[in-house]
């Protein structure tokens, strides 16, 4: 009896597209371009032709993809966060502190909240880094929580009142593309940054610690590095935040902030931020797409993301792109 | 070695003013209730090459950790070239010239074998000699791949290191610590797991690192092999140093004899109980 099973096979234009031969054809040029070129013309023409509900909807993909791109980024040093929403909450604070205190116009307390919120969260981590695994994950996830109920009780920083009245973005579209854009820096500048020696690194600790020490690379001023980097991509998501909505208070620390970008990860393929991006892209929308549902809204979405994670394990960017890359057939094995 | 052009990092810092290269001095480590090292002293000489050897569990890797600083010790202290160590973090101690291979070997499966070179390149000791261009650093992990046995014509050193039988795994484990232009190397077993055949393609490659004048310190189960090529065998024992010397040497002392045999040794051979090991 023959058995059958499925053979993988690379695309010739791939095979054809991997050395300097391919800037000879257009269709080969198209072929490397083309997915680098989606989500940049999706960004830019996408915004206009929606209505002003779903550009709203656009913005929190841009939040959250932040947050998801920014989460990968510790995943592959070998921290696993649980709590995006401490970077996010101090990014958001450190804006609508700025902007209260110091009356900094929002194109400024942005990268300075996003530096500062990276700073400080970096600080508070920096105690911990030597923790592996799941540890460092309970305290990632704890610290936040922690935050909101000091914010509550010392009444610091407007207290549960928050901070309110704060000054907007000049118009929408500045708030659209600005997000929007610092989404496409962060995905090509930290794919970039983790396809060079540097993120090989940051793999190598995720790894195997160990090796990465006895090349006489101290491996904590590594993962402080990738800390910060990850909690300022976060922090200027947060500090974005509070600039649409005039206020900041304790719920920018709240635990939606932590999953859902865990969650666009893992559903659209961690490891190499595209993933992160695509997963926030559809989780985002989805979840308003359900609104319909009323009540039942979080069930629906709960069987959604169950069936992507069990339907798409290796998450959708890695399957897609599988399937860009290669084809499939069935061959008859003895 | 001489890969790099330019001045040797090694011969600029060879004045050791009349300290000893190594010097392990009363060295000590507790685990909870287990005393993995206790009381080791020793010296080691430039260009010596030291086995150190003893029955299961009888503290050779922690001595090894203890050195390099993956632990630190609870008592006594290591002098490399006079200069203290026992308190320096790990990668520090690599930076000043001791580097190490681990016994078991987990490179990056997914990468090809000389790409696994790139972060011992990387390194801070030999980053500005390597140069960051990736030509030139690839070049030095295929010429460093080469040298210790991946054959270039027939492009292994390509292969993913996923798909490297054991050998080549522990020669790989060899080149990333020698990609570190060491002083001291401490091999941790780098011949357990491999065919008789396999360490004699190794051997070659170790007697050309010490007539480049690299001291080294071997731990092996591996005796008949390590004697032939060591200079002086320490043996260790619960912890302890129970033998010091030349291999033939030391072989033939009661306390080695009964600590690798065991009592079966003592019951057949009754030595002489005053010389029996702690």
């Amino acid at each position: 009896m023959t058995e059958r099973r499925r053979e993988r096979i690379d695309r010739g234009i791939k095979k054809r597209s991997e050395d300097v031969f391919a800037l000879a054809s257009w269709r080969e040029m198209l072929y490397l371009a083309g997915p680098r070129l989606l989500p940049v013309a999706l960004v830019l023409f996408l915004p206009p032709l929606l209505s002003p509900y779903w550009q709203k909807v656009m913005l929190s993909v841009g939040v959250f993809g932040l947050l998801a791109v920014s989460w990968d980024l510790l995943a592959q040093a070998g921290m696993i966060s649980l709590g995006q929403a401490l970077f996010f909450g101090m990014g958001a604070y450190g804006a609508g502190l700025l902007d209260r205190y110091l009356g900094m116009p929002p194109f400024l307390s942005l990268p300075i909240a996003a530096v500062l919120g990276g700073l400080v969260s970096t600080l508070l981590l920096l105690p911990v880094l030597r923790l592996r695994g799941i540890y460092f994950s309970m305290v990632t996830l704890i610290l936040p929580l922690m935050l909101v109920r000091v914010i509550e009780a010392t009444k610091i920083f407007g207290g549960t009142e928050g901070l309110s009245g704060l000054t907007p973005w000049p118009s929408v579209w500045v708030e659209m593309y600005l997000i929007l854009g610092a989404l496409l820096a962060a995905l090509f500048g930290f794919r970039r940054m983790l396809a060079a020696d540097y993120g090989l690194v940051l793999k190598g600790i995720r790894d195997n610690d160990r090796s990465v020490t006895s090349a006489g690379i101290n491996i904590y001023v590594y993962k402080a590095q990738a800390l910060f980097i990850a909690a300022a991509v976060g922090g200027f998501a947060g500090a974005f935040m509070t600039h649409v909505y005039l206020f900041v208070g304790m719920p920018v620390f709240a635990l939606d902030y932590s999953i859902l970008p865990i969650a666009a990860a893992v559903v659209g393929g961690p490891g190499g931020l595209a993933g992160a991006t695509l997963g926030a892209a559809i989780l985002v929308p989805l979840s308003e797409a359900l609104r319909g549902f009323g009540g039942l809204r979080i069930v629906f979405y709960g069987v959604f993301l169950v069936v992507f994670i069990v339907a798409v394990p290796e998450g959708i960017f890695s399957f897609v792109r599988r399937k860009y890359h290669q084809f499939e057939r069935w061959v008859e094995v003895d | 070695m001489d890969r790099v052009d330019g001045v040797d990092p090694v011969d600029q810092r060879r004045d050791d003013d009349g300290h000893p290269f190594l010097r392990v001095e009363g060295l000590g480590k507790r685990f909870g209730g287990i005393q993995a090292v206790a009381d080791v002293s020793l010296d080691l000489a430039r260009g010596e090459l030291l086995g150190i050897i003893g029955p299961n569990g009888s503290g050779k890797t922690t001595l090894v950790n203890l050195i390099s600083g993956f632990v630190r010790p609870s008592a006594g202290e290591v002098r490399f070239r006079g200069r203290r160590i026992d308190r320096m973090p790990p990668h520090r101690i690599v930076r000043l010239g001791i580097a190490r291979t681990f016994q078991m070997v987990r490179p990056f499966y997914e990468l090809p074998a000389y790409k696994n070179m790139i972060i011992p390149l990387f390194s801070p000791r030999v980053r500005g000699l390597v140069g960051g261009k990736y030509g030139d650093r690839d070049a030095v992990a295929l010429d460093l791949l080469e040298e210790v046995g991946f054959e270039r014509d027939a492009f292994v050193a390509y292969k993913p290191a996923g798909a490297l039988p054991q050998g080549y795994l522990k020669r790989l484990e060899l080149a990333k610590a020698m990609a570190l232009e060491p002083e001291l190397l401490i091999l941790d077993e780098l011949f357990s797991g491999l065919s008789l055949a396999e360490v004699a393609s190794i051997v070659p490659i170790i007697e050309k690192l010490r007539q480049g004048g690299m001291t080294l310190i071997m731990i092996e189960h591996r005796l008949r092999e390590l004697f032939r090529i060591a200079d002086r065998v320490v043996v260790l024992n619960h912890g302890r140093k129970i033998a010091d010397g030349p291999p033939a040497a030391v072989m033939e002392m009661d306390a080695v004899k009964s600590a690798y045999l065991g009592a079966a040794a003592e019951t057949a051979e009754t030595s002489d109980p005053e010389t029996e090991a702690p």
